[in-house]
């Protein structure tokens, strides 16, 4: 097992946001986290790389391993465990800088020097995340000039020049038209012989779609959690089959 | 339809026809907000008027490079322009580290609780203090206390203290436009707090700090009330040479020119006042020019 939570708790101030959940991920799969909106799912995400650390007043409770370390031991360096852990956000957050430098920001903030691995970095990163070709004649120009599909692969390509093995996705293509969705969709498929994958995502056949197994969240509960084409042909859960088809949610 | 559902329709007409009356409200504003402008501007207009009318046939070089005098033909204003130079170096020196790094400290350090409030709250309060109760502090403080005296020093010390508030709360504007996501994606690329901050925040906030940094200068420049208290004297024959020397900055030489009965200091003074509204006008185009610029560049 690559990745094991077990009896995850988050509080927001008093509000208990996640009750208590227990799951493990196997190593070079995806794995697609729904649910209605406020169910969880994306805190829990946010668990795996302790972004929930930057809120004030969270607190998580419970145990998370990864590769049999714990990651909210308090010797644990954060910085070091989000180098290891990669996150895509919701919205395209490319820095005000140019295409090359948003790729080398992550190897130059890890004292990395040499400008001919740097150079190396970023084009391989740009490779893996399918944008390379359109973007290797304009690396100098401004990353907000690109559009938001672009964008979003770039902030993908950033995640994976610092070389994590897992990667996390908070609903990366809700932003996206269906065409740079499905480019997305592509990549994170490629992407899974290499990194173990997260996804957080409100569109049910991109889950069905891209992912190996799914887990579905209600009010702060892991409803369900099962292979993905048990999930969505043969739910056990009565919740999970009502917000599969529709009927809520 | 019904006798009755014709009768409803005519009564909501009648009751919708006093949407008029919004109408000319709206007229009414309208106006009234386009000669409020106007005076604003028709004033200001009319002193820049004046002032270029009295001042500007005394304006020549010798002015500029002149001592002062007691003879209104012979004086000049040299050692009052150096001296704002002085000040304004000095200050923005003093000044801008100090208050960037609270606005920053404030702004991404600081935890919220009771005490930061208060401290906000104060410092929202420093911004409107009266400028004299500066001058007070700083012969006091500077001047007497710390002996340092009518200096350049004393002068500047008293002005960053003035500014510090101005350039405290523009500095956490502008970290507060730079958007959180910006911060996330740093993190989360294993970035440490001082690394994003570094890398990310403070280029992406630098334009926005810089306007604010130079408005609050050229506002330093322009005080007269707290120079006079701390002792800024009006007749210097001599331009300071070190940060304890004496000095005088132009306001300080207006306002004393302006005092005199004789119709020459006042030639005098609108011509000094054309030298310092240049200065002030130039430092605002400055920051407007950067602000611009950056908002060009920049769209999140």
């Amino acid at each position: 097992m690559k990745i094991e939570a077990k009896n995850v708790h988050v509080y927001y101030g008093s509000d208990h946001v996640l009750k208590g959940v227990t799951l493990s991920i196997k190593k070079n799969t995806v794995t697609a986290l729904i649910g209605p909106s406020g169910c969880g799912k994306s805190t829990f995400l946010r668990c795996f790389n302790r972004m929930n650390d930057l809120i004030e007043n969270a607190r998580v409770e419970g145990e998370i391993m990864i590769e049999g370390v714990d990651i909210y031991h308090p010797k644990i360096n954060v910085n070091e465990l989000r180098k290891t852990v990669g996150m895509v956000f919701q919205k395209p957050n490319p820095f005000p800088k140019s295409i090359f430098e948003n790729v080398a920001y992550g190897l130059r903030v890890n004292g990395v020097k040499d400008q001919a691995l740097i150079d190396e970095k970023v084009e391989s990163s740009l490779r893996g995340a399918a944008l390379w070709d359109e973007v290797k004649d304009k690396l100098k120009k401004s990353a907000l000039a690109l559009s938001g599909g672009q964008q979003q692969r770039l902030c993908i390509a950033r995640a994976l020049a610092v070389e994590p093995s897992v990667l996390l996705m908070d609903e990366p293509a809700s932003a996206l038209d269906p065409i740079s969705s499905i480019k997305i969709e592509e990549l994170i498929y490629s992407l899974k012989a290499n990194y173990t994958i997260l996804i957080v995502t409100h569109n049910m056949q991109q889950a069905s779609r891209t992912s190996d197994k799914t887990a579905f969240f209600y009010m702060g509960d892991l409803v369900e959690y099962d292979d993905t084409r048990t999930l969505f042909t043969n739910p056990k859960k009565e919740r999970t089959q009502n917000y599969i088809t529709g009927r809520f949610g | 339809m019904g006798k009755k559902g014709k009768g409803k329709i005519k009564k909501r007409l009648k009751y919708f026809s006093n949407t008029r009356v919004y109408e000319y409200q709206d007229q009414a504003f309208k106006y009234f907000g386009l000669c409020c402008t106007l005076i604003g501007v028709v004033v200001l207009m009319l002193l820049l008027g004046d002032v270029l009318y009295r001042g500007l046939s005394r304006l020549d070089w010798d002015f500029i490079m002149g001592l002062p005098s007691r003879r209104a033909a012979k004086a000049g204003i040299y050692t009052a322009w150096v001296g704002t130079l002085w000040i304004m170096v000095l200050t923005a020196v003093i000044a801008f580290p100090i208050g960037i790094s609270a606005g920053l400290y404030l702004e991404e350090y600081n935890k919220k609780s009771r005490l930061s409030n208060i401290i906000e709250i104060n410092i929202a309060n420093l911004a409107g203090v009266p400028s004299i109760i500066y001058g007070l502090l700083g012969l006091e403080l500077f001047a007497r206390a710390l002996k340092l005296g009518e200096s350049v020093l004393t002068g500047a010390l008293t002005l960053s203290l003035l500014i510090l508030p101005i350039i405290i709360v523009s500095t956490r504007e502008a970290l507060k436009a730079v958007p959180y996501s910006i911060r996330e994606g740093s993190y989360a690329l294993g970035a440490s707090k001082w690394q994003t901050i570094w890398y990310q925040v403070l280029p992406a906030a630098v334009s926005g700090i810089f306007t604010g940094v130079i408005l609050s200068l050229s506002r330093a420049i322009g005080e007269t009330a707290p120079l006079i208290v701390i002792g800024a004297l009006t007749f210097v024959p001599f331009v300071p040479e070190s940060v304890m020397d004496s000095f005088t900055v132009l306001p300080i030489q207006i306002f004393n020119w302006v005092s005199r009965p004789q119709k020459e200091f006042s030639e005098n003074a609108a011509a000094a006042i054309i030298i310092l509204l240049s200065i002030t006008f130039i430092m605002n185009g400055i920051a407007v020019y950067i602000r611009h610029k950056w908002q060009k560049k920049v769209k999140w």
